[in-house]
């Protein structure tokens, strides 16, 4: 999935700047409990959650997470912005929930894994 | 060890110490208390006393207030500065009943020391009257006692730190082995900013020795969820990071509270945090069971009171858990 799909199949907005879009991710995970995102999200992914919080940033650098998709439109703070941008972690805002979300990005990968 | 080795252990120290002095001063004014810093020989007259009992007490003591308290309850506090308007105004006599200050603020004896310099900043007084939990007059702190206190835990804390970087690597790990990298990181309480920093460092310090993908993350993980509860759970403490004879170790100490039961904390699922730190997305209960899944070696030791130390270790020799 090139990243423009994912924004195109969430109705989507990026939030962070300077984003290289010819870039793609493999998998997706959803989840807004941090420590199951670093037990268990796959690398390569989009995260979808409604945790707009710097710590978020944190993890999915650990991760290996490329894309958060930020549900139910909620705003992203701007330190939360500014370290996704320094750690090369793109944000998009998307209106769905994290299930309409979820169900989408499925489709979008030709299935359920 | 190769003269690579020396200078990865050199630099990377060096770097600690830097980005660790502000958090030492932090982490200090957050785990000391009031009371760790308070004078406990307190100087007080009763309600009885003349403003020039309290002008000759002061000088005597060299000191610039006085708590007027009896059996322990404090009523009101005569400052240097009455005394100058008592003998201005021609009544040094009376009682300093009639004269002190009795809109007290007042500091508790188990705040932190944040507290109290919060104090200082916000209300110009030279000092603060400590009451224990009871409302009893337990003691008077001043800038100065803060800053007595504060220079000598630096100074230990300094103590410490050179003692530790003089000790040969090999004191660590045994006669023969080699050590490749030692990083010790602070972590704050409720530091949120900052949390996951140490995590992210250790990870990519990983990357630069070309190790695999997959034990990156594993020991990512464990530094992640390590350094996430001394955030949350504890008063504050250390993440370290070694690497040695090919095994990666993840150790996390703390001042405490400690845990009161081990077992029930390592189950999947079980957490005491508030709903505060679940709304930040912790607090799931995973912590300690994710650590324990993804390393090869997990120990916990905990005592109330005094702290816990948790250790994670991880082969680097390739073999899959």
């Amino acid at each position: 999935m090139t990243f423009e799909e994912v924004r195109k199949s969430l109705d989507g907005v990026w939030v962070t700047d300077g984003l290289d879009d010819s870039q793609s991710v493999s998998n997706a995970y959803t989840s807004d409990l941090l420590s199951d995102v670093m037990g268990n999200a796959p690398d390569d992914s989009v995260l979808v959650t409604i945790q707009n919080h710097l710590n978020t940033i944190a993890v999915c650098t650990l991760a290996g997470i490329k894309i958060v998709a930020v549900c139910h439109d909620r705003d992203v703070p701007q330190d939360m912005k500014d370290a996704a941008e320094r750690e090369g972690v793109a944000i998009l805002r998307t209106p769905y929930d994290q299930f309409s979300a979820s169900c989408r990005l499925s489709e979008l990968c030709g299935g359920a894994r | 060890m190769d003269s690579q080795s020396v200078n990865a252990v050199g630099s990377t120290v060096r770097k600690t110490e830097a980005e660790g002095d502000a958090l030492v001063v932090m982490e200090l004014i957050q785990r000391l208390k009031v009371r760790d810093v308070m004078t406990r020989n307190l100087v007080t007259l009763s309600r009885s006393a003349t403003l020039r009992e309290a002008q000759l007490l002061m000088r005597e003591n060299h000191i610039s207030g006085i708590p007027i308290a009896e059996n322990g309850r404090l009523y009101g506090i005569v400052s240097i500065d009455d005394i100058i308007q008592a003998l201005d105004g021609g009544y040094i006599s009376e009682k300093c009943v009639s004269r002190m200050s009795t809109h007290l603020i007042v500091l508790e004896e188990d705040m932190p020391v944040s507290f109290a310099l919060g104090f200082f900043e916000n209300y110009k007084y030279g000092r603060f009257p400590v009451l224990s939990k009871d409302r009893a007059l337990v003691g008077i702190v001043s800038q100065r006692d803060i800053s007595r206190v504060m220079l000598y835990e630096l100074t230990q804390e300094i103590n410490r730190l050179e003692r530790q970087h003089t000790r040969a690597p090999e004191d660590r790990v045994g006669e023969g082995a080699q050590l490749y990298m030692l990083r010790e990181f602070p972590v704050v309480k409720y530091d949120f900013e900052n949390a996951g920093k140490a995590a992210n460092e250790i990870k990519r310090l990983l990357r630069e020795q070309g190790v695999a993908a997959r034990l990156t993350r594993r020991i990512a993980v464990a530094a992640y969820e390590l350094e996430i509860n001394i955030c949350v759970h504890s008063n504050g403490g250390t993440l370290s990071f070694v690497i040695s004879n090919g095994v990666a170790e993840v150790v996390a100490r703390d001042t405490g509270p400690g845990i009161e039961n081990v077992e029930w904390a390592c189950r999947d699922g079980t957490s005491t945090a508030n709903e505060w730190i679940r709304s930040l997305g912790f607090g799931a209960g995973m912590g300690l069971a994710n650590t324990k899944r993804v390393a090869d070696k997990f120990d916990i030791s905990s005592t109330l009171g005094k702290g816990t130390t948790v250790y994670a270790a991880f082969r680097l020799d390739g073999a899959e858990k």
